[in-house]
């Protein structure tokens, strides 16, 4: 084997191995909702949409400051 | 006054909105001038002989390409973190006296800074690497501002109530950290005063003149890693961090994925870096690295499509809010235009289709895809979406605004078609010869033969200038329009006929 083939092979082993981890990783987000603290990371989006000075945070940093 | 509720706090806000508009209008004329001058050269002396070394065209080009990129692009970042930062983040400008401090020094700066600019580069005082050509005094200016800038963002990060950092924040921070580093490191340059000559002279050349420390391909090299990345992080990551936060928000929904949208920031900051030695491809850099440069720009695919796939899918079962609202219709054709531009700068990266690409007006073709389509679109998107909120009142015109759409739209087809046939009759006809190898035409040719595209390309470019001028009035009147009650503000922007 000259070492265009072996590079060949490799290139091609390289890309099955990303494409497989990258797939992976999606259907770990998707399969898996919440991460290992038990977040839903989807209500996240609420940040954006409850963004007024009143809405409650979605997690927040500490409780005294909720009550101004 | 006691018992006031706290408010969040627009001030730094409003006047970025205003640097923006201003800034967008002249870059964009001068763009307009340059187009012009580029079909009739005649158009170089439009002030006259005399004043022909201001007016003529490679004078006013760094004009152009440094008003709109660090003018307009840049105020629109600014103006919109000093908007959604506080939101995402609940809390506001008001309850730090020393981030309002800090916000407005920024601002006077950074107005200082661009009158410097502006002052020198129609002097012809340049260092002469593209988008870099601030002299050494700038840099330092520039340095400060960014410096404070951060210091606002961290800052405001520090007295936050929500614990969580909004996808848009991620996007933010990264445009801080990622322009800090690519600007530092391409301005190092030292100044001539400082140097020595090999025949002994020292004190060469003005003050203000600098030579780089870098030189040959290394320079090239340094160049290149900044040009694309200051793409990278002044094109895409803070317009991402609109798009995430003014898409959602106008039209109601929820992110169609978050999980895909973290997916992406990460994705993008990997891959981005690598990508820049598609500039070089062909040139002196070693090989590997223009290897490398054109298989990151290929993979780079998937992390801007999985963040314009995000904001479409943002809008499942919504469509006709697209139809409905001008505003929306604004974003959606910006994420359409990011995918499509982010198509074609991977197309152009491939070594094969490089050899015909480079140096044509394909490359300026994909740029206004990309910054006229894409980055224009979404800053004035942003700034529709603020205004009623930041001004307490209606947007002055909806049919205005669903004009100056189509206006603008129309303007960026022609602009682009017009490029990409330019750009590729250039590039077949400079590489075209005969079986003796003999070049088949002279420079000349392709001149005359790219006259009409590039008319065309003007036109163009004049259309998104109307538009722009549009948005501007529209955004003026919107400042003594209808008063709004706070609960017509919660998602679509409220307009008046
Ligand atoms: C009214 C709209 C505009 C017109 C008519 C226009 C026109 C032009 C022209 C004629 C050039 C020089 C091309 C050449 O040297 O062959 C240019 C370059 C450039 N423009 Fe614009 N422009 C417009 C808006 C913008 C905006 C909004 C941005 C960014 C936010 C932008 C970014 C750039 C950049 C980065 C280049 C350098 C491209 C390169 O070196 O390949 N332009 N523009």
């Amino acid at each position: 084997m000259d070492i265009a083939q072996i590079q060949a092979y490799g290139y091609f082993a390289l890309t099955v191995f990303l494409v497989l981890a990258l797939y992976g990783y999606i259907y770990h987000l998707y399969t898996k909702k919440k991460d290992v603290d038990g977040i839903d990371y989807e209500s996240y989006s609420d940040m954006a949409l409850k963004d007024d000075l009143d809405d409650a945070p979605v997690s927040p940093k500490s409780d005294d400051k909720l009550t101004p | 006054m006691e018992n006031r509720p706290l408010e969040y706090d627009y001030t730094i806000a409003k006047m970025f909105m205003f640097t923006t508009i201003v800034l967008g209008i002249v870059g964009m004329l001068i763009g307009v001038i340059l187009a012009f001058q580029l079909a009739f050269p005649g158009v170089n002396l439009f002030l006259g002989e005399g004043l022909a070394e201001y007016t003529n065209f490679s004078r006013l080009r760094p004009l152009h390409t440094d008003a709109v990129i660090f003018g307009f692009t840049l105020s629109g970042v600014f103006a919109t973190w000093y908007y959604v930062g506080q939101r995402v983040l609940k809390v506001s400008m008001a309850e730090s006296k020393l981030l309002m401090t800090l916000g407005k020094v920024h601002f006077w700066l950074y107005l200082v800074v661009v009158a410097a600019v502006v002052v020198s580069l129609f002097a012809g005082v340049t260092t002469s690497k593209e988008y870099a050509e601030f002299e050494w005094p700038i840099d330092i200016g520039v340095v400060v501002v960014w410096v404070i800038w951060g210091m606002g963002v961290f800052g405001l990060i520090g007295i936050r109530r929500e614990k969580s950092l909004y996808i848009s924040i991620w996007y933010y921070i990264a445009t801080f950290l990622g322009i800090a580093m690519l600007y530092l490191f391409n301005n190092m340059e030292i100044p001539t005063i400082l140097g020595t000559s090999a025949a002994g002279e020292s004190g060469i050349c003005a003050w203000y003149h600098s030579v780089s420390m870098y030189s040959g391909t290394n320079d090239a090299l340094v160049q290149w890693w900044y040009g694309h990345n200051a793409v990278a992080f002044g094109f895409t990551v803070p317009i991402v961090a609109m798009i995430y936060y003014f898409l959602p928000k106008e039209s109601g929904q929820a992110i169609y994925s978050y999980k895909l949208s973290l997916l992406s920031f990460w994705g993008l900051m990997f891959v981005y870096l690598w990508a820049g030695g598609h500039h070089l491809l062909y040139s002196t850099v070693p090989d590997w690295m223009q290897t490398m440069g054109s298989i990151f720009s290929v993979i780079l695919i998937l992390p801007s499509w999985g963040s314009a796939i995000n904001m479409l899918l943002t809008m499942k079962g919504e469509w006709q809010q697209v139809a409905a609202s001008p505003l929306i219709k604004f974003m959606i054709l910006g994420s359409t235009f990011y995918m499509f531009s982010t198509l074609e700068g991977p197309i152009q990266a491939i070594k094969s289709v490089n050899a015909i690409a480079h140096f044509t007006d394909w490359i300026v073709g994909h740029v206004h895809d990309g910054v006229l389509g894409w980055v224009g679109f979404m800053i004035m998107a942003a700034l529709y979406h603020m205004a009623p909120r930041v001004f307490k009142r209606e947007i002055y015109s909806k049919s205005l605004m669903a004009a100056q759409f189509w206006i603008q739209t129309l303007g960026v087809v022609l602009y682009f078609t017009s490029m990409w046939i330019a750009g590729i009759t250039q590039g077949m006809m400079w590489r075209a010869h005969d079986e003796f190898g003999n070049l088949a035409y002279s420079f000349i040719d392709t001149v005359t033969v790219l006259h009409p595209y590039y008319t065309i390309r003007g036109v163009g470019g004049l259309l998104y200038l109307v538009g722009f001028l549009m948005f501007a009035y529209n955004i003026y009147k919107t400042m003594s329009a209808r008063p709004v009650e706070e609960r017509e503000l919660q998602n679509a922007s409220p307009m008046g006929a």
